[in-house]
């Protein structure tokens, strides 16, 4: 497993567990939770700077760019036009082309709005953005997003923050069977079991946010994701037994008085 | 002393002097031009363009930079998903 890398648009990621930075009590807990979940990827918001009160701290004295991936996104953006505005600020206030892009189409359910999606989604690969889309666990919109130049597609397991876990197992096989790039489950895991089995199902990495910020103890649940996705991984590797109905006995008969 | 004029940063009017330069404002407010991107009247700025472009009557200024964020989140800081139970 040690050679065992998630590679997206040819960059090399040693934790196959992507973590948000939101919801968290302060900094000096994103890090700690964050360090606790070995992520190399943590996404971030963009949103205007606080100009009445600049003593407030700043996110990067935290996270230093260096040492992590930053992955900014266009969360909550309802449409194209906003989508890509905040692309092109987070373009511009970062370092890299690297882009979460959410377009989403529903207050209540925060689900993607796929049309919208794949719309802005090829506005933002033509002007050379590395697109990582946020998506249904829909197979066919899938493949358009790869289609388009998506080095990675991310399906939801359930609604953001929702915590219900991996709601439609099936798709997600299906979008992994058919689907060339790294898939990311992203939304909706709620406790270490999801994330394992999300690994399991052979996702490539699982992106989390609530999960972790909104738990009891952020600092504890960051480490039992770590080691879930990483179990998980395993376990997809090594290749699971298939589910029998009935018994099949682990010790010989033979020998036996 | 230069004039003064009045412009809008992130939504608030504020009055700065004629000659002051988009670099130069954000030096006042004591941001980092690294950290941040600058759509002036909608225009996102090059930053290398920071220290060169002059402040106008009435121009519009947004400084963004990044917050911590995964999900969206409502006014509170909590997600929108139905709770089923706690």
């Amino acid at each position: 497993m040690q050679n065992d890398r998630l590679i997206i648009a040819g960059r090399e990621f040693t934790s196959r567990l992507l973590v948000g930075t939101g919801k968290y009590k302060d900094f000096a807990e994103t890090k700690k939770a964050i360090d606790a979940s070995g992520a190399d990827v943590v996404t971030v918001a963009v949103r205007r700077v606080n100009i009445t009160d600049r003593s407030k701290e700043n996110l990067l004295d935290y996270l230093d760019p260096k040492k992590y991936t930053i992955l900014p996104n266009t969360a909550g953006c309802y449409n194209v036009e906003d989508a890509v505005r905040y692309a092109r600020l987070a373009r511009a206030a970062g370092v890299s082309d690297l882009i979460k892009l959410e377009v989403l189409g529903d207050e209540r359910t925060l689900f993607p709005d796929t049309a919208g999606l794949i719309e802005a989604a090829k506005i933002l690969v033509k002007e050379g953005f590395i697109v990582l889309p946020y998506t249904n666990d829909d197979p066919i919109v899938a493949q358009k997003l790869v289609d388009i130049g998506c080095p990675a597609v991310m399906p939801l397991a359930a609604p953001i923050g929702s915590g219900l876990g991996i709601r439609n197992p099936y798709n997600l096989k299906i979008i992994m069977e058919m689907i060339k790039v790294p898939i990311i489950v992203d939304a909706g895991v709620g406790t270490a079991s999801d994330a394992a089995l999300a690994m399991e199902l052979g996702a490539d990495g699982v992106l989390m946010n609530t999960a972790i910020a909104g738990a009891q103890d952020p600092i504890a649940m960051a480490e039992a994701m770590k080691y879930a996705v990483y179990a998980g991984r395993l376990a997809y590797k090594a290749g699971r037994i298939p589910r029998k109905l009935y018994a099949t006995a682990s010790s010989p008969i033979e020998g036996m008085l | 002393m230069a004039e003064s004029i009045q412009i809008q940063v992130n939504g608030e009017e504020r009055a700065c002097r004629a000659d002051a330069t988009v670099g130069g404002l954000l030096r006042e407010l004591a941001i980092h031009p690294e950290r941040v991107a600058v759509e002036l009247n909608l225009e996102i700025m090059d930053r290398k363009d920071f220290d060169h472009r002059s402040l106008r009557q009435g121009d519009r200024v947004e400084i963004l930079g990044f917050i911590g964020g995964g999900a969206p989140v409502d006014a509170q800081g909590l997600g929108r998903g139905v709770v089923y139970a706690k």
